[in-house]
């Protein structure tokens, strides 16, 4: 800002005036352009050099960092350049800018393009109107698909979240409190993939009278009971399923539900005690109320994972036995089907059904002191 | 102007090289200049059978120079669409199913085989293979290298001799066949279709043998092409044989929620447990890949095998073929020189020598197969008269790697009846 006082510089000819000024602009323009062409030979040498790939990715490294940092000290040289009055107005966009444009190259132009392309035919020819739409909300596979979207957002956030807050309630007041919140948490450090490995073992399934590998028809085989076919018994496999992402997802709520009771302040629980409160009221009207905004952020988060759910369903069942979701679905008509049209208005479909979720995620935070 | 050129040259020294080398393995002959390239190649195809491909081409690295580089993925059909569409597919891609090739082709996406190498199919090849490498435009694209041969039982000999069965000329032989093991306390069949994404396909392969024995080379061509829809009485009909051994608990090992949870490769090996848990496997000669390991190495006298029989004898028993064809989506002499080098009987011989592949070539040296087996499946393939590629394979992807995937295994677990499957592939086939 000290160039706003700066002594203004002595009076000089027409000429001279003119000719820094066209200094300056060339300037001005040439700086960028350098930069520019600085980055363009680097993304042509990644995009096609044969060098050993240490190399490449030195390069890479280099080239983004550096590559960034060159973007906005040359930005920044530039407003600098500007006028005060337009320094202070231009530099909030120069910081943000560029944020903002690979965000929409990579979200919003892509978002827009699908919408678009939900419009066309499998090849992305012909015009179509809604009739992806239609078939989306007709087909009997893309019906089951959603009711088990459903059963899985219902379930799979209740459940997880439900379970974190009860855990992260009781356990809080026993002394083995951090030995059980990590276990409970090490679940989260599994993929989803893996989990469903995992998971496999639990399910599987054996003709009577051989040996179980499964967990539960083990437990059933002691008990003398024949063994169940878990994983197409329908519609209890999809809830076979959920329960892979509770088992994964509660000690991620656990986490951050407890971190949130560490805060409630131990004077208003005493205040309500001496009132003559009961537990239940305690945690009903005092605790509850208090973390209800962090609840909702791990419900929300939940949710939206629950509605995009795809990595468990593909390493169970694939999508078989009436358990699939919009998301094989999508990935099915996309790249097993190649119909882009089909695809497109199914991850359509996805985004609007997610939309709700992340604008109350929002407005919460919003509403809340940082 | 330079690239073709080189292309030109490279073809040119190509043809010169398998001219003069007469049986000699025809890879570019040591031209020096393919010395240092690289070609990447994609496909299905992991573990073992991917280090027997490295293995097959390995001559033709050590002729020419050239580094083949191969990357196999299970998701290899899926991810190849988002690698071309991203413009980075590997060079070559072993494209399991013909539809691919054509879908790609017409894109544009693929360069069209020279005409060397497409004389070169014709003088290796029996009939079919070059008319299954062709896309709708009438250019030859795809090179078969190693393909499969359907429709195989396989049983292990031991218990079968003991026991006393024979294998059976009839259908109605095999069903006789098949009480006689339930009688004698073993249910007949291994079988499992569970195959990750791709979960079901033994199911197409099993209709596909019963539609070319019960409706002869034409027919099964008119329901390939969607002309005959699933609806038709005689696909139901071939569903209904189906179901007869399916459908039945006493017939099929561990009854169909275990043959939808069991992996293709898994269910086989029952039949080697002692005492076996079932005697009979209906799969393609490439699973006696996925024999136990002691089986594997004693394939002669362990596993006895005979081709599914006619159901119609006016029909006979036809061979049904699959295999992975391998096309270009870039024009460079040494991608060339390794498509030219597969379609000679040279790239073959390492693999028919490591076992559990079979070579579609005229002029191949039946010795080199290093099973009684694998012999048998050769002879076979080579002088068959009436053979037809994998059904569901040219079916239009949503059918073929689709519904008719997916549909049959709500039939199995009882979801749903004939009727209602048949009617959902039917709506599915593109119109």
């Amino acid at each position: 800002m000290y160039q706003a006082v700066a002594e203004p510089p002595p009076p000089r000819g027409v000429g001279q005036v003119l000719a820094t000024s066209v200094g300056r602009v060339l300037v001005s323009i040439f700086v960028p352009v350098v930069a520019f062409i600085v980055l363009w030979a680097g993304f042509l040498f990644l995009k096609d050099s044969g060098a050993p790939k240490a190399v490449i990715v030195l390069v890479a490294i280099v080239w983004g960092i550096g590559g960034v940092a060159m973007l906005y000290v040359v930005a920044n040289w530039l407003t600098e350049k500007l006028p005060p009055a337009w320094y202070g107005r231009i530099l909030p966009f120069v910081f943000v800018g560029p944020a903002i444009a690979i965000l929409a190259f990579y979200l919003l132009v892509p978002a827009v393009l699908t919408g678009w392309g939900s419009l066309f035919d499998a090849n992305g020819q012909e015009f179509v109107g809604l009739d992806n739409y239609v078939y989306s909300f007709s087909n009997p596979e893309m019906v089951t698909a959603i009711r088990n979207n459903v059963l899985w957002l219902v379930f799979g956030t209740l459940f997880s979240t439900g379970l974190g807050l009860a855990i992260a309630v009781l356990v809080e007041r026993s002394r083995l409190d951090r030995l059980a919140k990590t276990l409970i948490f090490l679940p989260m450090a599994i993929s989803f993939v893996g989990a469903s490995v995992i998971w496999r073992f639990v399910y599987s399934f054996q003709p009577e009278g051989q040996p179980q590998v499964g967990l539960l028809n083990a437990i059933l085989g002691s008990f003398g009971i024949a063994p169940v076919s878990w994983l197409t018994s329908e519609p209890l496999n999809t809830i076979l399923l959920i329960v892979i992402l509770i088992w994964g997802q509660t000690g991620f709520a656990m986490v951050i539900i407890g971190a949130a009771l560490k805060g409630v302040p131990d004077e208003m629980l005493e205040a309500g005690r001496i009132d003559g409160a009961g537990e239940w009221q305690i945690f009903r009207k005092l605790i509850v109320p208090t973390i209800w905004p962090t609840i909702v952020t791990v419900a929300t988060t939940i949710a939206i994972l629950t509605l995009k759910i795809y990595d468990i369903v593909i390493a169970m069942t694939g999508g078989n036995f009436n358990t699939q979701v919009i998301a094989t679905l999508m990935w099915k008509q996309a790249f097993t089907f190649f119909d882009a049209g089909r695809g497109s208005a199914l991850a359509v479909i996805l985004l609007v059904a997610v939309t709700p979720v992340i604008w109350y995620n929002l407005r919460q935070f919003r509403g809340r002191a940082i | 102007m330079r690239a073709k050129l080189s292309v030109l040259v490279g073809a040119v020294v190509l043809v010169v090289a398998a001219c003069g080398g007469g049986s000699s393995p025809a890879p570019g002959g040591g031209d020096g200049d393919l010395a240092g390239t690289k070609v990447t190649v994609g496909g299905a195809f992991v573990d073992v059978e991917a280090a027997a491909f490295e293995e097959a081409v390995k001559a033709f690295e050590d002729a020419t120079g050239v580094d083949v580089v191969y990357n196999g993925d299970k998701s290899f059909e899926q991810q190849l669409n988002v690698q071309v569409q991203a413009g980075n597919p590997p060079d070559v891609a072993l494209l399991p199913q013909p539809g691919g090739m054509k879908n790609y082709a017409s894109q544009g996406k693929l360069f069209p085989l020279p005409d060397d190498i497409v004389a070169s199919i014709d003088a290796n090849y029996g009939p079919g293979w070059k008319e299954v490498g062709t896309a709708d435009d009438g250019k030859v694209y795809g090179v078969f290298h190693r393909v499969n041969l359907k429709g195989l039982v396989f049983y292990p000999k031991a218990v079968f001799e003991a026991k006393g069965y024979t294998a059976p000329a009839t259908w109605d032989e095999l069903k006789t066949l098949m009480d006689k093991m339930v009688a004698d306390g073993t249910p007949p069949w291994c079988i499992g279709i569970e195959s990750g994404a791709a979960t079901g396909w033994p199911i197409t392969d099993w209709i596909e043998q019963i539609m070319l024995r019960t409706v002869g080379a034409e027919g099964y061509d008119k329901w390939v092409s969607g002309e005959t829809p699933f609806t038709d009485p005689s696909v139901a009909n071939a569903f209904e044989i189906l179901m007869e051994i399916w459908g039945n608990e006493q017939y099929v090992y561990g009854g169909a929620n275990y043959v939808v949870q069991t992996n293709f490769g898994e269910a086989p090996k029952a039949a080697f447990d002692d005492p076996p848990k079932c005697l009979l496997t209906n799969q393609g000669n490439f699973i006696t890949a996925f024999f136990p390991d002691d089986v594997q190495a004693d394939l002669d006298n362990q596993v006895g095998v005979f081709t599914l029989p006619a159901i119609d004898s006016a029909i006979g028993t036809p061979a049904e073929v699959g295999g992975d064809q391998a096309v270009a989506f870039a024009d460079r002499p040494e991608i060339w020189a390794l498509l030219k080098y597969l379609t000679t009987p040279e790239a073959g011989v390492s693999w028919s020598k490591a076992g559990g592949a079979l070579f579609p070539y005229k002029g191949q040296d039946l010795a080199n197969y290093s099973s009684e087996l694998d012999k048998v499946f050769a002879e076979s393939l080579v002088n068959a008269s009436f053979v037809r590629f994998d059904g569901a394979d040219a079916m239009p992807a949503a059918v073929g790697s689709g519904t008719f995937w997916s549909e049959p295994i709500k039939l199995l677990t009882g979801s749903q009846n004939l009727d209602t499957t048949l009617g959902n592939i039917a709506a599915s086939w593109p119109k």
